[in-house]
């Protein structure tokens, strides 16, 4: 399982990398892996303005459907747009072409609650200790 | 704190496999191996093996055991004769599903039903409730191994390990052998739509020994483990109902399109409310639904004629088969002729789906 240094974390499972004001997410590896195969992917609209912890997007496999949630405040300013065919490209790629939008952000101080890969993988171990 | 699961017998060698576990009926079982998709499609095409251990068994015996099978259950066990298995459903009084069985007949004094794991100890308890006094019912759940072996391979690969050529044994018909020195009923059943066979191991102790020795005799064949994951995709296909979902106590056999499993020539519980809906009409309709795009309905989904809710989704998935989602799900019956477009509420949109033939699919 693959826990980039380059990114931040959130604890539902979402990475972000920030490049200036701008905040590219996905889902983690971890998360592809617990969700199996990702059938289908919601994705916003362009142009929609988000708040930190809004439901925004939606992954769905066979068994289970899971709502991303916005790591940062801000404006969707592109979409993943081949994840509508391919929707399995966040089980292949979920760090690479399995990004799922960009958000130009409202208020970079938000990302000072998102975790380090190291938090995170420690996040993951403790909530699986917790099964 | 939730309660404890129950686990398989195979629990270890499951584990040793790298599965995924998921809850389901009180019990943890393998919800995949691999992935969803490539177990479905090994039953499809080649074959697949499924612990199916929380499955219930039930064993009635003495001079009235064919009384009790038939004041019990909505099909004719009159019909049935030694060594041949009958789907049938159990009834409330009210004529509500409170489960649906294979009855398979020992001999005219022998019977066991497979039940589904969340109804063992009610319908134990139920049957024992209507048992004459020549008739013992036992619970043997706690005592069988049971797996499935499904695919279009999977008569061979069992052939392979038993000197019997199964291929002449017929469906719905179960024969006792030997696998290694294990005594196994095989049963030509399933749950998948595809040819199989139920196997039923009354020694827990050896189930892992019969699940190694099984998946090593379909290596080559590309017998694969399979979890409950694909058990669901592929029962769905098929239109194969599950209890809590297509089936429960507030659905009947007719409103569940499984009129062909009940006989109205002999007395059982819930016959006369049976009849009575048979002439007043049923108020609901299984039906199968065809989803455009690609999002999947679920359980509890409404399913829309223009504005008006005419009904919801018991389960939806993703068709393998015939790559597009698809739904079973109960509709007035004014709307559950094939081809009537509806709609589906999913995650606050309508999502257009058209009422389709069932099964969804059908093996060649």
């Amino acid at each position: 399982m693959e826990f980039p240094e380059d990114v931040k974390y959130t604890r539902e499972h979402e990475w972000v990398l920030v490049e200036e004001n701008t905040a590219t997410v996905g889902i983690t590896d971890y998360a592809q892996d617990q969700l199996g195969e990702i059938v289908y992917v919601e994705l916003p609209s362009v142009g929609d303005k988000v708040s930190k912890g809004d439901a925004f997007a939606v992954v769905e496999s066979v068994k289970t459907v899971s709502d991303i949630y916005a790591p940062v405040s801000g404006t969707v300013v592109e979409v993943n747009e081949d994840l509508p065919d391919n929707p399995t490209l966040v089980n292949e790629d979920p760090y690479g072409d399995g990004w799922i939008v960009r958000i130009e952000m409202t208020d970079t101080t938000e990302l000072d609650d998102l975790l380090t890969a190291e938090e995170y993988q420690a996040y993951i171990a403790e909530e699986e200790e917790a099964e | 704190m939730p309660e404890e699961p129950r686990r398989s017998p195979l629990h270890g060698a499951h584990r040793a496999l790298g599965a995924r576990f998921t809850r389901f009926a009180g019990w943890e079982m393998p919800l995949w191996y691999s992935s969803i998709r490539e177990e479905h499609e090994a039953v499809r095409h080649r074959a697949g093996l499924f612990d199916v251990s929380h499955m219930g068994e039930i064993e009635i015996e003495g001079p009235a055991a064919l009384e009790l099978v038939l004041g019990v259950a909505t099909n004719d066990a009159r019909r049935l004769r030694d060594g041949r298995v009958q789907y049938s459903l159990l009834c409330s009084p009210q004529g509500g599903i409170l489960d649906d069985v294979t009855v398979h007949r020992l001999s005219g004094e022998r019977f066991f039903l497979c039940v589904n794991a969340a109804n063992t100890e009610r319908d134990f308890a139920w049957i024992r409730r209507h048992a004459p006094r020549d008739a013992e019912v036992r619970d043997a759940s706690a005592e069988f191994v049971q797996l499935a072996l499904q695919g279009p391979a999977a008569t061979e690969i069992l052939s392979s390990s038993v000197p019997l050529d199964l291929r002449s044994v017929g469906r719905f018909a179960f024969v006792e052998a030997r696998i290694l020195d294990m005594p196994v009923l095989l049963a030509r059943t399933g749950y998948t739509g595809e040819d199989g066979w139920e196997i039923y191991l009354r020694a827990p102790g050896l189930g892992e020994r019969l699940w190694a020795a099984l998946l090593d005799a379909g290596r080559s064949w590309g017998l694969v483990p399979a979890g409950l994951g694909a058990r669901d995709t592929l029962r769905i296909e098929a239109a194969l109902p599950l209890y809590g979902h297509e089936i429960d106590e507030s659905t009947t056999p007719w409103e569940a399109g499984l009129g062909r499993f009940v006989d109205l020539g002999h007395a059982f519980v819930g016959r006369e409310a049976l009849e009575r809906q048979l002439r007043e009409g049923v108020p609901r309709r299984l039906v199968g639904l065809e989803v455009r795009g690609n999002a999947l309905a679920r359980p509890g989904n409404e399913i829309f004629a223009g504005e008006r809710a005419v009904g919801h989704v018991t389960s939806g998935t993703f068709s393998y088969s015939l790559g597009k989602p698809v739904a079973l799900g109960y509709v007035r019956p004014e709307f559950a002729e094939a081809g009537r477009p509806l709609a589906i509420g999913i995650r606050g949109r309508r999502v257009a789906a058209e009422v389709v033939p069932l099964p969804f699919y059908r093996r060649r």
